[in-house]
């Protein structure tokens, strides 16, 4: 087992009070799997994929606990997670494209934090080589401007970088909403290649692209509002969701091929409630058409049947 | 998408939470101690320019008391070595240096902000021109310019001098708000404006300004204070307002009449800290008052 | 109703405008009234530059855009630019970026009252207002009165949509409206699109990505560095795209039920039928050649 997310608590803290952004997040990522983390704006999924990495000043560990390859990971103590990053975990930030110092180029980037983790540049150089051409980069763009290149080129870029020294856990964070679709399928395949290579053990691919991740992650876990709603095959989740609040997101989605003629597709009525003050219970109660007295009370995440697990009163 | 997929609840705390935001400002204001030192000092001197010369009942230059006087409890600052009162030109002097730094100040801050509201929001040709007036009155040496025109202008009152104070030291502000103006310019609200019939006057002054106007504050304290360090220097080398009084004039005549020499510590020392306080307690406002307005530079 | 005559749109680009940029080139196309157009392409197709062109924000370098057989670039004048706008509008991607955050949502609707109806009276006004919240769906109490932040993406996009509607509009232009909005209430927005071509407005539905082209739109343009690729209608062009980079497209879009190697595994096995696409006489022009009836192929830039 990679990655062991028990409980996780992660508040965020603001002058109002506390917002409770991830609250009670129980997950495991297999050896291998990538995992696709889906969900609409504000449900927690940038902030557990923060929060497996680097706390930021007002986030706040609040509870549980995070193992990764049968080692705590002390999320809380920002010393010790340093000897981690790059080592154990990476992460693709949301807008890593626009994070490279334009003063540098690439390849003396790479080299300055190569050695500001303790790995020696030239021990890795060839390495470097051979994972760019994988990604389709000529080696030239070691010696050019971030500036210089598109904004595909850039995400490969720091897809190489991330995974430079084969982190167990990769954790990718929107990292192709901001590509045009043809360069998204190039990067998005490039992930896969590089977990199918042993590069990254494991990955968590943090969307909001249910269809994109439906292309390349094994398994999509759903957040809503803080907690976890439903996580199983990308297939189950596509085809036979369980979770009411995963079904109507799915056939929310105008695919291409249908059209407003063929049949009207429905949103979601209402909005996440606030993560301030969170309702007790079901976060999805008010939305839900499902909805009954039992709802006020949190309903478990629970296996319905191997690998699929749902956190409803109606699928337990 | 990306940057509504932010951190949960978005909605609550940050991004345009502009209901919040002047009632944070206001959180941040009252606990920043350098915007209240500043401020404190800046007000108190106001005040005192603003009040004491009405408890003055005679002319600051008038010679009344004895030469030469150290401070007592009739003069309480002591007299020149004229017999001048020293407490009486101090106030009346801060009542002038406030009143250059408003008109310099404030002649700048129009000129500036006009100038760099019509460059950054229409753009084209027209930034251009604009930029390139910007950039000649920029590298002109002002100083050496104001020491001409007033050494050849006959009526070297206090209005003058703030204004020509003002035309020479706008560029700065005017680079400053255009390249806000510029970015607040593509914001889609101004877009739509447009699309509302609103005019291009309209739009600057409540669609672009508004948004800045923390911004345009901290201008114009800095031109304030550019603008009372200018004059006192004009006032120094002779150029000031032929009979009039300020901090800088003091600052020439206790020179001049060799108070430095003398030992009359109580000459020239009240016109020199009272500028060197001012100026200092503006920027030290200014620097909390950044502290407040700008999220990243607060503690928290 | 519009018309776009061989559209160009040169940027200069640095100092004294010494570089140029094309971001539009040759583009002809029409909307009719209760017609849905998409205007589909990636970054840099032009797409924006196009809407924005025709809601009069940019000024297109060559070519004629005619709105009931006037041409807009040679609109002078406030009062002539404010009678276009009463029957043009425009919503665009950012619903956040869209409203000045100092003030309220629904100061949006006030600032058509100043301009266009200032006779009207409050009560005939709030009347009206009530109204155009009803056809976009919103609930007064939840929008009016409150600031920009306190309502949902899509929340604010239904007001600016509600706010067009007090005008009398003819055409919206809708750029990117839904990108920016959860999956949830996405869908919300568009169906409401296509209440609005039911009572007759022509839309012109900027977009970069296809399935939300294909949800709505009767017409789509595939857009591909400021040129025209595909044009028709949008069964047409979705069932059998014809120029190589529409397919190319069409098979790197990720679908929720097919895999891009199912995708791929079908077209290897039935391959398209290539055409002859047209070819450009110079660096400027973009001719369209029709292979079909309404359906246009245009040129390939590689």
């Amino acid at each position: 087992m990679t990655l062991r997310v028990n409980d996780l608590k992660v508040y965020y803290q603001t002058l109002r009070g506390d917002v409770h952004a991830l609250d009670g997040v129980t997950f495991d990522l297999a050896d291998g799997e990538i995992m696709g983390l889906a969900g609409e704006s504000g449900c927690g999924k940038t902030t557990l994929g923060k929060s497996l990495i680097r706390l930021d000043s007002r986030m706040k560990h609040v509870g549980g606990t995070i193992e990764l390859d049968g080692k705590n990971v002390p999320i809380a103590d920002e010393k010790a997670m340093v000897p981690l990053r790059y080592h154990e975990i990476s992460l693709i930030p949301q807008y890593a494209m626009s994070a490279l110092n334009p003063t540098r180029k690439i390849g003396r980037m790479i080299k300055d934090l190569m050695k500001a983790r303790g790995v020696d540049p030239a021990s890795i150089e060839d390495e470097l080589h051979r994972r760019l051409e994988l990604v389709g980069l000529e080696q030239d763009v070691l010696n050019r401007f971030p500036i210089e290149l598109s904004g595909g080129m850039k995400q490969r870029v720091v897809m190489v970088i991330s995974t430079l020294l084969n982190p167990s856990l990769l954790i990718a964070d929107e990292v192709t909403s901001a590509l045009d679709v043809s360069t998204q399928r190039a990067v998005a395949e490039s992930m896969v290649e590089f977990r199918d290579r042993g590069f990254v053990k494991s990955m968590v691919f943090v969307t909001h692209d249910l269809s994109l991740v439906y292309q390349m992650a094994d398994t999509i876990m759903v957040m809503y509002a803080g907690h976890v709603v439903e996580k199983a095959s990308a297939k189950t989740i596509v085809n036979e969701p369980k979770h009411p609040y995963t079904q109507m997101l799915i056939s929310a989605l105008p695919e291409v091929g249908s059209t407003e003629e063929q049949g009207r597709l429905e949103g979601i009525p209402g909005k996440p409630p606030g993560l301030l003050d969170p309702p007790t219970g079901c976060r999805f109660k008010d939305r839900c058409p499902l909805a009954f007295s039992k709802c006020s009370e949190r309903p478990p995440l629970v296996e319905i049947e191997p690998g699929h697990w749902a956190a409803c009163w109606k699928t337990g | 998408m990306s940057n509504v997929a932010g951190a949960p609840g978005t909605a609550e705390k940050s991004d345009g939470a502009a209901a919040k935001r002047g009632s944070e400002a206001l959180h941040y204001a009252r606990r920043n101690p350098k915007l209240l030192i500043g401020l404190g000092i800046v007000l108190g001197l106001l005040l005192l320019g603003i009040i004491a010369p009405f408890f003055v009942d005679h002319d600051p230059n008038e010679y009344i008391g004895p030469q030469g006087q150290a401070p007592d409890g009739e003069y309480w600052m002591g007299t020149t070595s004229f017999g001048q009162d020293i407490w009486a030109q101090f106030v009346y002097g801060l009542r002038a240096t406030f009143l250059i730094g408003i008109f310099g100040g404030g002649v700048a801050f129009v000129i500036g902000t006009a100038v760099g509201f019509v460059a950054g929001y229409k753009g084209g040709i027209i930034d251009e021109i604009l930029n390139m007036l910007t950039n000649v009155v920029l590298v002109l040496p002002a100083l050496v310019v104001l020491i001409v025109v007033t050494a050849y202008l006959e009526v070297r009152g206090l209005f003058v001098q703030g204004v020509f104070i003002g035309l020479t030291s706008w560029p700065w502000a005017a680079r400053a708000v255009r390249s806000q103006a510029l970015s607040l310019a593509n914001r889609d609200y101004v877009d739509l404006a447009r699309l509302s019939g609103r005019r291009t006057w309209k739009i600057i002054t409540s669609e672009i300004a508004p948004n800045m106007s923390s911004y345009l504050v901290m201008s114009f304290i800095l031109l304030f204070g550019g603008a009372i360090l200018i004059a006192a220097g004009l006032d120094f080398i002779g150029l000031g307002p032929s009979n009039g009084v300020s901090l800088g004039l003091m600052l020439e005549s206790a020179v001049g009449w060799g108070a430095l020499q003398r030992g009359m510590w109580w000459w020239f020392i009240p016109p020199g800290l009272g500028i060197t306080v001012i100026v200092a307690s503006l920027y030290i406002l200014n620097v909390g008052l950044d502290e407040v307005f700008n999220p990243k530079l607060r503690e928290l | 109703m519009l018309e776009l005559k061989n559209v160009h749109k040169v940027y200069r680009v640095g100092a004294f405008g010494g570089g140029r940029k094309r971001a539009v080139r040759d583009v002809s196309l029409t909307v009719e009234p209760g017609e849905v157009v998409s205007l589909i392409g990636e970054s840099g197709s032009g797409k924006s530059t196009l809407g924005k062109m025709v809601l009069g924000l940019f000024r297109p370098t060559e070519g004629q855009i005619l709105f009931e057989g006037t041409d807009i670039t040679t609109i002078k004048g406030h009062a002539a630019r404010k009678e276009y706008y009463r029957h043009v509008q425009g919503v665009f991607q950012d619903p956040f970026s869209s409203f000045n955050p100092i003030f309220k949502a629904d100061r949006v609707f006030e600032m058509i009252r100043s301009t266009y109806y200032p006779g009207v009276s409050d009560a005939d006004w709030k009347d009206r207002v009530l109204d155009a919240l009803g056809t976009v769906r919103l609930d007064p109490d939840n929008v009016l009165n409150k600031y920009p932040h306190q309502l949902s993406g899509g929340q604010l996009q239904r007001v600016l949509i509600a706010r067009a509607l007090l005008l009398d509009i003819k055409l919206l232009v809708a750029d990117e409206i839904i990108s920016m909005l959860d999956a949830s209430t996405r869908i919300d927005v568009l169906n409401l699109l296509s209440d609005l071509k039911e009572r007759g407005l022509g839309i012109l539905f900027v977009t970069h990505d296809l399935s939300l082209g294909n949800y709505v739109s009767d017409k789509s343009v595939i857009l591909r560095k400021g040129a025209i690729a595909e044009m028709g209608p949008t069964a047409r062009v979705f069932e059998n795209p014809l120029h190589p980079y529409s397919r190319h497209l069409l098979s790197c879009v990720p679908q929720l039920h097919r895999t891009w190697a199912e995708v791929d595994a079908e077209l290897a096995a039935n391959p398209p039928e290539d055409v002859e696409l047209p070819v450009a006489p110079d660096e400027e022009s973009a001719p369209l050649v029709e292979v079909e009836e309404g359906h246009f192929v245009g040129i390939n830039q590689g």
